[in-house]
């Protein structure tokens, strides 16, 4: 694995399998586009599900180094999630792309896309 | 709420071995998280979380039941590599759960209120408001959701009556209590619509007593209690449009007396 590349961006893609609220045709489009690239990321079922459990792996998720995108739904519901489970992620360094309100291709544009640059979680 | 048997991560790993075909691999890790499961994919131009407490389940695209399939351990913890080369997504799903690894996908849709803290004024509403115990006061004295898997399912009644709108439930359909960017009409609206005082007509508790006592005296006088029947519905039904409250949870709501109790505790306490 590459997980000691710190300086490379990480990749968090929330599958929300656990309800209909984001649509599938938009999952799959950023899933498969995921898949598809070459990149490595990681991706879990369901961010919420994860935090109901207070599932170690959202430590591993939020603790690794360098910047992060995390592809799921809104910003102040992921940052909160994530502090929900004591695993509150890093002020700086990442982005949240909501998949309830974004095109597909441009979320997986803006995640594959060298151009992204860190920015701070707005809720 | 869904069972684990021990933190699992399985890896899709395309580094030391063939890759896998992409279709396939959407597929494969699709079939994964639907699972229950959490994936990481090695590949190029990223990192990936760093290694953890969770036991490891590597595929490689590798022919199934070969000499490829080893165990090993990585800082105490179990690796089973495991080639799936061949094996439909359902089969691979199969590979992953023999390594002892089950886990039951959800059974329980994850429905709880996270508190977004930059808004909340610990004013306690909600552990007032709600009547399943989702909620409690942690060692500092700050609202905190302790039993989630109380929470009823779909029910966003305690963010209707949070007056700062800072309770989400990210699986709601509206926003902002989706997590989406609170509005200062939003405040405005949710502090009209859940001012518990004018909504109710006073600390709902001290009503709830009143009822009680005026229910008592008049049922021990009338003994109507289809009448009173009927006004517990109208009440209820004007509470469950006024909150989006659905049908079921109504259905699951505590005794009179239970409620006197946790009013009496509530008060205690403070």
């Amino acid at each position: 694995m590459t997980a000691t590349q710190s300086e490379q961006r990480r990749i968090v893609y929330c599958h929300c399998a656990y309800a209909r609220v984001v649509k599938p045709e938009v999952k799959q489009v950023v899933l498969d586009g995921l898949a598809n690239s070459g990149v490595a990321f990681d991706a879990v079922p369901d961010l919420c599900e994860l935090a109901a459990r207070q599932d170690p792996a959202l430590e591993r998720l939020a603790a690794g180094d360098g910047p992060v995108d995390v592809v799921a739904c809104y910003p102040r519901a992921v940052k909160w999630l994530f502090h929900a489970a004591g695993a509150s992620l890093p002020e700086d360094g990442v982005t949240i792309h909501n998949m309830r309100t974004d095109p597909a291709e441009e979320t997986l544009a803006e995640v594959l896309g060298a151009a992204s640059e860190p920015q701070e979680v707005s809720a | 709420m869904s069972e684990v048997n021990r933190p699992v991560r399985v890896v899709l790993d395309q580094q030391d071995g063939p890759a896998f075909e992409p279709q396939r691999r959407g597929a494969v890790l699709r079939s994964l998280l639907e699972g229950g499961y959490s994936v990481t994919v090695t590949g190029e131009q990223r990192s990936v979380s760093p290694l953890d407490d969770a036991e490891l389940v590597v595929l490689r695209e590798l022919d199934a039941g070969s000499d490829h399939d080893a165990e090993a351990t990585q800082g105490g913890l179990p690796v089973h590599f495991r080639g799936v080369a061949g094996l439909d997504e359902a089969a691979v799903l199969e590979v992953v759960e023999a390594q002892g690894a089950g886990r039951q996908a959800a059974d329980w849709k994850p429905w709880f209120p996270v508190i977004d803290y930059d808004r909340c004024t610990n004013c306690m509403q909600c552990l007032s408001f709600c009547l399943f115990g989702v909620y409690d006061v942690d060692d500092e004295k700050q609202i905190d959701v302790a039993n989630p898997d109380k929470c009823k399912t779909n029910c966003p009644a305690c963010s209707r009556v949070c007056p700062e709108v800072a309770i989400l439930f990210p699986k709601y359909k509206n926003g902002p209590i989706n997590g989406d960017i609170v509005q200062a009409e939003d405040v405005d609206r949710e502090k009209m619509k859940t001012d518990i005082s004018s909504l109710l007509g006073g600390d709902i508790y001290s009503l709830l007593r009143q009822r009680h006592e005026r229910a008592s005296s008049r049922f021990s006088k009338e003994r109507d209690e289809s009448r009173a029947l009927k006004e517990r519905k109208r009440c209820l039904a004007k509470l469950q449009q006024n909150l989006d409250i659905p049908a079921e949870v109504l259905d699951e709501l505590p005794s009179a007396e239970a409620i006197l109790e946790k009013a009496a505790a509530a008060s205690k306490s403070r």
